[in-house]
């Protein structure tokens, strides 16, 4: 099954995808905006300031959600010594550092307004620098190491470390009392938010998804390229 | 109707500060990544320019080295 991982295979599906994903992201973006910033009404407590919700929502989303993939692509690559694993999670780890710093810096702006403090030491907010840290190790371990064997078992030993944290992000607001709000929205259970703002939001995490997706995309094809360089070195 | 959208009951400095801030970064990080992208395409063409007919039938003959030469517009 693995062999259709293998980047020859997929770099001509890799090579393509990149103008078209960019196309949809704009016009995605650009309908998430117009509904984010426009149509969706303002919260009878929080009141406009309830649109970065729609920016920080989604950040935080996908900076989980990579993270995770990158803990088990490393961790699979490990075990069945698949190296395109590890490009796929190299690839994937800028997009995934950009959208926690993003679901940070936003959640702090949001924080002002609404809590009356750009930073608290609250369980949500620190595991979420935690994991910051995380994918900051991540990516310089790639850029320290030269020996493929080595990167490959430190970066791993990080995302299996890293991956402990994210159960702790997930679980924080029902765990400890935090100035956070529990979940919102439940996928085995009836949301707490009205589908106005649920639209804009599905919406807005639509076109980050797809933001990842070009950058990873574009990411992996320099990698390929990259390797390919070091190829024709020892024709 | 602009300076409501701009205002935001009083809170349009810190939601359009947030938004400005994410754009920005997709934008530096959209660059970053192009940049690094078309630093190694160069690399690869010069280097392959440079190879002699000989080593350039074997590289040809590497699957993945055709898709690269072959997609490189249209990446």
């Amino acid at each position: 099954m693995f062999k259709y991982f293998e980047p020859n295979k997929i770099f001509s599906i890799t090579s393509r995808a990149p103008k078209y994903v960019l196309t949809l992201f704009i016009i995605v973006l650009s309908i998430g905006l117009i509904e984010s910033l426009i149509f969706s009404p303002e919260d009878y407590k929080q009141s406009h300031s309830v649109r970065i919700m729609y920016v920080h929502v989604p950040a935080a989303w996908i900076t989980l959600g990579i993270f995770s993939s990158i803990s088990i692509l490393s961790l699979i690559g490990f075990i069945f010594k698949i190296q395109n694993f590890f490009l796929i999670s190299k690839s994937l780890a800028p997009s995934g550092f950009i959208f926690n710093i993003i679901a940070l810096v936003t959640g702090s702006i949001w924080g002002k307004p609404t809590w009356g403090t750009w930073w608290a030491w609250d369980a949500r907010i620190t595991s979420m620098l935690i994991l910051a840290l995380f994918y900051l190790l991540y990516l310089l371990a790639w850029r320290i190491y030269q020996d493929k064997e080595r990167i490959y078992k430190v970066t791993t030993i990080i995302t299996i470390f890293g991956i402990i944290n994210i159960p702790i992000i997930k679980y924080s607001v029902d765990w400890w009392n935090t100035l956070h709000q529990p979940a919102s929205i439940n996928i085995l259970s009836k949301s707490s938010i009205h589908s106005s703002m649920l639209i804009p939001l599905i919406i807005m995490t639509a076109a980050f998804a797809l933001f990842s997706l070009l950058i990873f995309l574009m990411k992996y094809n320099t990698e390929l390229i990259k390797i390919k360089n070091k190829g024709l070195d020892r024709i | 109707m602009i300076q409501d959208l701009l205002n935001m009951n009083g809170y349009g400095f810190y939601v359009w500060t947030a938004f400005i801030f994410t754009f920005f970064n997709f934008i530096i990080l959209y660059a970053i990544i192009k940049i690094q992208f078309e630093k190694e395409k160069k690399k690869f063409i010069l280097k392959f320019g440079a190879l002699n007919s000989k080593q350039a039938s074997f590289a040809k003959s590497q699957s993945i080295n055709r898709e690269i030469l072959s997609n490189i517009s249209n990446i």
